[in-house]
């Protein structure tokens, strides 16, 4: 059964530490790379009608942008690198989501960046390594 | 072109108008304001509000019950069969998890309602109770329930037949339905009634929506804190003038995620006076049963109560007006249906329950005079129920009846009231934007000439009497209601279709649940 890793990137250093991380995991036993960038998201957010009126198009270029800027160079230097590696793009709650890609592509582990939050945002709103480690139906590994 | 640049004529009108008027005594300004508004708006109320011949009862407010009772009876009673429905959309257990990101029917819902939760459901109430005494809660409510059949038509016709514009934005509402409606079904009059639909609507914007909004605000503002209204008028329409001319969105969005907490905290509020007097609670209900069908002594007896309560329910929920569709059809869903059922919703939570809450609390804290041998109100010289407090009109009743309780609540009312107020007058910005570029086309100095107007009758709002306002604000809304209701009279079949082979596919699993 072909080994697949999801990992979580955005364009920060803990994301980037995540990715060099999960690629080189990658070339030591085969896996494929499953790159995930989710965009937060609530629809549970308040907005204005003009806003409402102007979503779709938002997303659109929110989504072009997100793929060209940062899941089309990754993916890249992986396929460079000699790595299969896809990309996924979705909008939602960064660690559901990253839970709903891990289960949708079979993923034998999921891979996040730890961005260092503490404090009382952390406290209150929890921080995606936190919920990851508590609710991740696989492995998770989080690297610092 | 920069920003300063397209901002720099139309804000040195403003401010000229604005150094104009403001250091003029307030007084002799806001009499003169009003009585050319009074004089040049006169003649557009008596005709809505006439009364139908031989009775006193005005023929508007059976033409918004009649569509309502209608719609109800139509879609066999759609407010009760699809609320549990209604409930599933809005927490998105149908919502395909593909589509994230785009307009969920919760942000549809609470946007479309923080347009509507407002000023009538303060100021709007406290007016129908002291003059249609208690009773008139009961038909209040009774048009919340109907109102909920005309707000699903419109919502779902205002997303079927929206314009989607190549980059992806949307426009759509009562115009555009009106015309592309009528069409599909060879109807003639169609662009006619959409033009005139806009007209109210721009009318609709700047008295419901917009002078309305402003003058309960400032009064509300110069009675709690000694402020003039002339000034709060001039702040608020410096902010607003910000807002939609200058695009500050960040001011428009934190409004946005304050006055969804600020109507629950309003809800806790009430529901906290309304146990604290638990023992007055079944007898509170009993005086609305009692008004709402037997004479309690107010100026035209039940008709009075019923007038009241059916005029005040249209103004704070704007079922069949037609405005909510407007806001609705920003959803992108593949079934136009689905924003009907939410959109249901929005009477309910505003008038059923917001409303009521209202009513209650200035029941409950004995603010209507009664006769204590009589039980029948007792009336001061202008026709209306003497109040406990003394104050009349609008939010001073409202605020007195919270004050009773808590000393603190007339502050913080103040500021629901201003924020209310201020978030409804950017929704009805934009209702009455859309409606101006659909008449005069597109572009940003159209744009730009319809927000400075706005701007200016915030204003003109602050400084007018409440009676010239309100009934001005009224009649341009059921204006709106008139054209509105027509077209939905000849396109409801058009939703029936929708909603028949929606529930058929609904029950056979073709639509299918994402969550639990």
């Amino acid at each position: 059964m072909p080994n697949v890793l999801v990992v979580g990137y955005d364009d920060s250093s803990a994301g980037q530490r995540a990715l060099d991380f999960a690629a080189e995991r990658a070339r030591q036993t085969g896996a494929t790379l499953v790159v995930a960038h989710v965009l937060e998201w609530s629809p549970y957010s308040f907005l204005t009608v003009e806003e409402l009126a102007e979503r779709h198009k938002r997303r659109e270029a929110e989504l072009t942008r997100a793929q060209q800027a940062i899941v089309e160079p990754v993916l890249g230097k992986l396929h460079k690198a000699g790595l299969e590696a896809r990309g996924e793009l979705r909008y939602g709650h960064i660690a559901d989501t990253l839970i709903a890609i891990a289960v949708e592509v079979g993923a034998s582990e999921i891979v996040i960046g730890r961005t260092g939050e503490s404090g009382i945002t952390a406290r209150v709103f929890g921080s995606v390594a936190g919920t990851l480690a508590q609710a991740a139906p696989v492995p998770c590994t989080i690297v610092p | 072109m920069t920003v300063t640049k397209r901002m720099a004529a139309p804000a040195a009108g403003l401010a000229a108008f604005l150094a104009l008027a403001g250091p003029v005594a307030a007084q002799s300004l806001g009499e003169r304001v009003d009585s050319i508004f009074a004089a040049s708006t006169g003649w557009f109320v008596n005709i809505i509000f006439a009364n139908l011949p031989g009775t006193n009862i005005p023929w508007i407010v059976g033409w918004l019950v009649i569509g309502a009772v209608f719609f109800t009876l139509y879609f066999g009673f759609i407010q009760f069969r699809a609320f549990g429905h209604a409930i599933a959309l809005v927490r998105g257990v149908y919502s395909n998890p593909k589509d994230a990101g785009e307009v969920s029917h919760f942000q549809a819902l609470a946007t479309a309602l923080s347009g509507t939760v407002g000023l009538g459901n303060i100021a709007g109430v406290a007016v129908a109770v002291s003059i249609g005494g208690a009773g008139a809660t009961f038909w209040m409510i009774l048009a919340g329930l109907l109102g909920m059949a005309s707000k699903f038509t419109e919502c779902t016709l205002g997303v079927k037949y929206r314009n989607e514009y190549e980059d992806g934005t949307v426009s759509g509402g009562p115009m555009y339905y009106l015309k592309k409606g009528f069409a599909e079904r060879g109807l003639p009059l169609g662009g006619f009634m959409a033009v005139m639909f806009s007209i109210f609507c721009v009318l609709g914007a700047l008295g419901g929506g917009n002078m309305f909004q402003a003058n309960q605000a400032a009064s509300q503002v110069q009675s709690v804190l000694g402020i003039p209204t002339w000034i709060t008028g001039l702040v608020l329409s410096v902010i607003v003038f910000v807002v939609i001319v200058g695009g500050i969105k960040s001011i428009a969005r934190v409004t946005e995620k304050v006055v969804p907490f600020m109507g629950v905290g309003y809800v806790l509020v009430s529901l906290l006076i309304i146990f604290m007097n638990a023992d007055l609670i079944l007898w509170a209900f009993g005086e609305i049963f009692r008004g709402a069908f037997t004479d309690s002594g107010i100026v035209g007896g039940i008709v009075g109560a019923i007038i009241q309560g059916f005029r005040r329910a249209a103004f704070s929920n704007e079922a069949g007006i037609g405005s909510a569709a407007i806001a609705h059809s920003a959803v992108r869903t593949k079934e136009p249906i689905t924003e009907g059922f939410v959109s249901l919703l929005e009477p309910f939570i505003d008038t059923v329950v917001i409303c009521t809450m209202t009513a209650l609390v200035i029941i409950i804290t004995g603010q209507l005079l009664q006769d204590a041998e009589t039980g029948r109100y007792i009336l001061n010289e202008a026709g209306r129920i003497a109040t406990a407090s003394g104050a009349t009109g609008g939010v001073p009743i409202t605020s007195a009846a919270f004050g009773a309780v808590f000393g603190w609540a007339p502050y913080a009312l103040s500021l629901a009231v201003f924020l209310f107020a201020f978030s409804t007058m950017i929704t009805w910005s934009y209702y009455g934007m859309k409606s101006w570029t659909y008449m005069f086309g597109e572009g940003r100095k159209k744009e730009m000439t319809f927000k400075v107007i706005f701007c200016v009758f915030v204003f003109i709002g602050a400084v007018s009497s409440l009676d010239a306002v309100i009934d001005f604000s009224d009649a341009a809304l059921f204006a709106m209601a008139v054209v509105n209701i027509i077209g939905l009279y000849f396109l409801m079949p058009i939703v029936k279709r929708e909603l028949e082979s929606y529930l058929g596919r609904l029950q056979s699993g073709e639509i299918r649940r994402y969550q639990a």
